[in-house]
């Protein structure tokens, strides 16, 4: 839940990493981490096991800049990606702005992928929040491995998209990061939309910025 | 609802906030109080200079209040409207306040956790009445809602994420 302090002229906006185990959440954080001025950061917290999986969660605020006179600030946060802390993500999903769903490229993961693809709309749908109609991009991270699947396999099965039914809203939308392709297009006579997505490889820093300012951006414009 | 949504905070507002927790310490003796929203955002504080980062504590908090929620349910409690950690010299209480919010009372051995606990309550009830107006005015359109701060400031945006 985004909100807007007049007193400290601050917008705080809070966006949450999603996905499968291993797939990337926490190293796309320690990227931002790393690379952002001291100053336009604070301080990373990671709640996390003693072998450095996420127990609960990593959680770092930046600043993005300034617009209107207002600090942007940004509260990033991964969720545990194993499955049996299910209960524990669904609490950081609660007053989500803007959603990353970190896939992780890797054929053999493919499987959890989906499982954390289902598990985000579930849980997403527990506090009545609408995937379909929240800022949400996927990043296909790990590309840089040869086991890494074909873009298109992966937005087959983890983008489909999902049916418009507001008839202001069927026309073709071209995907502002992706030349030639479309967000909005019509499939076998609907229309459909997809999910923006970037390719990344997290431990390099490659894509991480990239899939933040794009979230920021979807969220700052539906504050609008 | 499609999503989580947007508020916002008046200067107003955050006075009042503020004057409660400053009433707060004088009476309970305490080091310094901080509202901190369910999501895990700083929103007042009051008395001493925070000597840590406030958005790590205020993150960490709404975490802690949220999971203490769920292990309340899992032993058929609605929720616990109180959490009591204690420290050799520093301690904390936090309190619910209306759902939207928690009060954190940081305290040293100038007082007890009696006082605290006793002082809190007329507090929570004050805070309360603040936010329930702030959301209030909300649900009628107006108040703590966004007042469309952003709008027309695409150009803003895209100057700002443009490489």
């Amino acid at each position: 839940m985004s909100m807007i302090n007049y007193a400290s002229r601050e917008i705080n906006c809070k966006l949450v990493y999603y996905g499968p185990g291993l797939g990337g959440k926490t190293t796309n954080l320690e990227h931002v981490y790393t690379k952002v001025a001291p100053d336009q950061r604070g301080k990373m917290v990671s709640l996390a096991t003693e072998t450095e999986r996420t127990l609960f969660f990593d959680f770092l605020p930046v600043d993005l800049g300034t617009i209107r006179g207002f600090k942007t600030r940004f509260h990033l946060y991964t969720v545990p990606g194993q499955v049996y802390y299910n209960a524990s993500r669904k609490l950081i999903l609660k007053g989500v702005d803007g959603v990353v769903f970190v896939a992780d490229s890797q054929v053999e993961r493919m499987e959890a992928n989906v499982e954390a693809m289902q598990n985000l709309y579930d849980n997403m749908a527990q506090y009545g929040y609408d995937l379909t109609k929240v800022p949400f991009l996927i990043q296909y991270n790990k590309r840089d491995l040869p086991n890494a699947a074909p873009i298109k396999d992966l937005q087959a099965q983890l983008n489909p998209g999902w049916p418009v039914e507001d008839p202001a809203k069927q026309k073709p939308a071209p995907d502002p990061w992706h030349a030639g392709e479309s967000l909005v297009f019509q499939q076998d006579g609907a229309w459909v939309e997809r999910a923006p997505y970037f390719e990344a490889v997290a431990v390099t820093g490659e894509g991480v910025f990239e899939t933040l300012k794009a979230v920021a951006k979807l969220v700052l414009i539906t504050l609008g | 609802m499609t999503g989580a949504g947007t508020w916002s905070i008046a200067e107003d507002d955050h006075r009042k906030i503020t004057e409660h927790l400053a009433a707060l310490l004088q009476e309970s003796q305490a080091r310094c109080a901080l509202v901190v929203d369910r999501t895990g955002q700083m929103l007042a504080n009051a008395g001493d200079a925070l000597k840590f980062d406030p958005a790590a504590f205020a993150s960490l908090t709404a975490a802690d209040f949220s999971a203490n929620d769920q292990l309340a349910k899992m032993i058929g409690e609605p929720e616990f409207a109180s959490l009591f950690h204690q420290g050799e010299k520093e301690s904390m209480y936090l309190a619910d306040v209306a759902r939207r919010a928690i009060l954190v009372v940081l305290f040293d051995q100038r007082t007890t956790v009696g006082m605290v606990r006793l002082k809190v309550k007329q507090t929570v009830t004050d805070l309360s009445r603040v936010f329930e107006e702030m959301f209030g005015r909300a649900s009628q359109g107006g108040g703590a809602k966004a007042p469309g701060l952003l709008e027309g400031a695409e150009d803003e945006i895209d100057k700002l994420f443009g490489d």
